[in-house]
């Protein structure tokens, strides 16, 4: 991953806080706000190295936790942990296939609001918790699956339009010419 | 499977968050207003999606309509004057009688409009963003209105241009509160369940008390920060909890929270 590439995650992680702060649809909806960081941390994680994961997770908890209640430096350590885990597997992860993103997309949506629970619960915090806070994990998760493939679908397209497309393989090989001779 | 530098990565970040959770709250509050502050251009651009939207609603509205609201909004106005000259007579009264019982006189409300420009990104508090702040008289803890006059929270974390309201039903936020019934009964308006936006829970009740559904819940006055007799809701239901030593009430908050828009803050409670 680029350095523009990388820098392009962190812009993006700013403006996922800003979208979720700002419109919460889902929020009025279904009783849960989607987080959009999770899928932004699988993508980065199957596409990068740790050095950008580390980056996103670190700046995307501290946007999120500059705009909430939560005190700072709460979410850095779930999506790292998240992007960590993920990177660590990433050759095992057939991470093109749209299942496979909704499927790792699901997992951490679902398993980074809980990392931020339970260091909340751990620092003292007394979060809003109860039977309905599985039903927003559950959203939460839902949300995430749903919205991996469409930050890989997001990435790709910035890739194809701001990148220098690839030299295309011609199926031209010199060892298979034919050379004819002087009839 | 994992290699050295995924333990050198975890050990850092878990040294920084550990580092920053451990902060002097001083210091993390100024970290946290510092980062929220690269937001602040963006604010702009959410009042002007609500903008657009309103708009759109308004183009969308028949004449029909318009005049028939303009009609409801006259006989409302009509009725808003009358109550006026009404309430400016009682204040007069109120204001004499004080001066012959030796009263200390109540200071008029001053008042200022916010808008609401974010809403708290996590699930499991209950904050939004305004986009007033120190620069326009704000400091934390100041009672926070909807334009119809419900008590809707505090103020908290104020920067220069914005500040957070923590709202009725968050952890952070409790009022004391008193029932409208005959033993005047005071409890605290507490946290509330993740998923009801309309609902709080009202502890600390006596286990005497006779609660009816529709009785009105104001603020008591007690604990300094909230002035008396703000509305706050109504009694839904009650029942006795810690075996029977104390009433906990449910109340439907009179402000919608997921609807608030513009909200009031009163800067000398």
């Amino acid at each position: 991953m680029s350095w523009t590439h990388t820098l392009l995650v962190v812009a993006a992680a700013f403006f996922a806080v800003f979208l979720q702060a700002a419109f919460p649809v889902t929020r009025w909806a279904l009783g849960a706000q989607v987080d959009l960081l999770p899928p932004l941390i699988v993508y980065t994680a199957l596409s990068g190295g740790l050095f950008p994961v580390s980056l996103a997770a670190v700046w995307g908890g501290l946007f999120f936790d500059a705009l909430s209640a939560n005190p700072l430096g709460t979410t850095i350590l779930p999506l790292l942990a998240a992007g960590i885990l993920v990177h660590a597997f990433r050759d095992l992860i057939l991470r093109t296939q749209v299942f496979a993103q909704v499927v790792i997309g699901t997992a951490a949506g679902f398993f980074v609001p809980l990392g931020s629970l339970f260091i909340l619960f751990h620092s003292g915090q007394q979060p809003m918790f109860g039977w309905g806070t599985l039903w927003q994990l559950v959203v939460m998760g839902a949300g995430g699956g749903a919205l991996t493939p469409l930050v890989f679908r997001f990435f790709e397209w910035i890739n194809r339009h701001f990148t220098h497309a690839p030299l295309a393989v011609t199926s031209f090989r010199s060892d298979r010419e034919i050379r004819r001779g002087r009839i | 499977m994992f290699k050295q530098s995924h333990y050198i990565a975890l050990g850092l970040a878990v040294l920084l968050t550990t580092i920053v959770l451990n902060l002097p709250e001083r210091a993390t509050a100024r970290l946290k207003l510092g980062i929220g502050s690269l937001f602040v251009p963006l604010f702009g651009l959410a009042g002007s999606a609500q903008q657009v939207a309103a708009k759109a609603e308004e183009l969308a509205l028949t004449r029909k309509q318009l005049l028939k609201q303009n009609h409801t909004l006259k006989l409302e106005n009509q009725e808003l004057h009358l109550q006026i000259a009404r309430a400016e007579t009682f204040e007069r009264e109120n204001t004499r009688l004080r001066q012959m019982v030796g009263w200390q006189q109540q200071k008029p409300w001053k008042v200022r409009l916010a808008n609401v420009v974010l809403r708290e990104p996590a699930n499991w508090w209950r904050t939004v963003h305004i986009d007033l702040g120190v620069r326009d008289g704000l400091s934390n803890n100041l009672p926070v209105l909807t334009p119809e006059g419900f008590l809707i929270g505090r103020t908290a974390s104020v920067s220069l241009t914005r500040s957070q309201v923590v709202l009725l039903g968050d952890p952070n936020c409790r009022v004391s509160a008193r029932i409208e019934n005959e033993a005047r009964d005071t409890g605290v308006i507490g946290a509330a369940g993740p998923l009801d936006g309309e609902m709080v829970e009202m502890r600390y009740l006596s286990r005497n008390a006779i609660l009816k559904p529709g009785q009105e819940v104001v603020t008591s006055g007690l604990g300094g920060v909230f002035p008396k007799n703000l509305p706050i809701g109504k009694v839904v239901d009650a029942h006795q909890v810690d075996y029977g030593f104390q009433t906990l009430a449910r109340v439907r908050l009179g402000a919608n929270l997921n609807a608030l828009e513009e909200v009031w803050v009163v800067m000398n409670p």
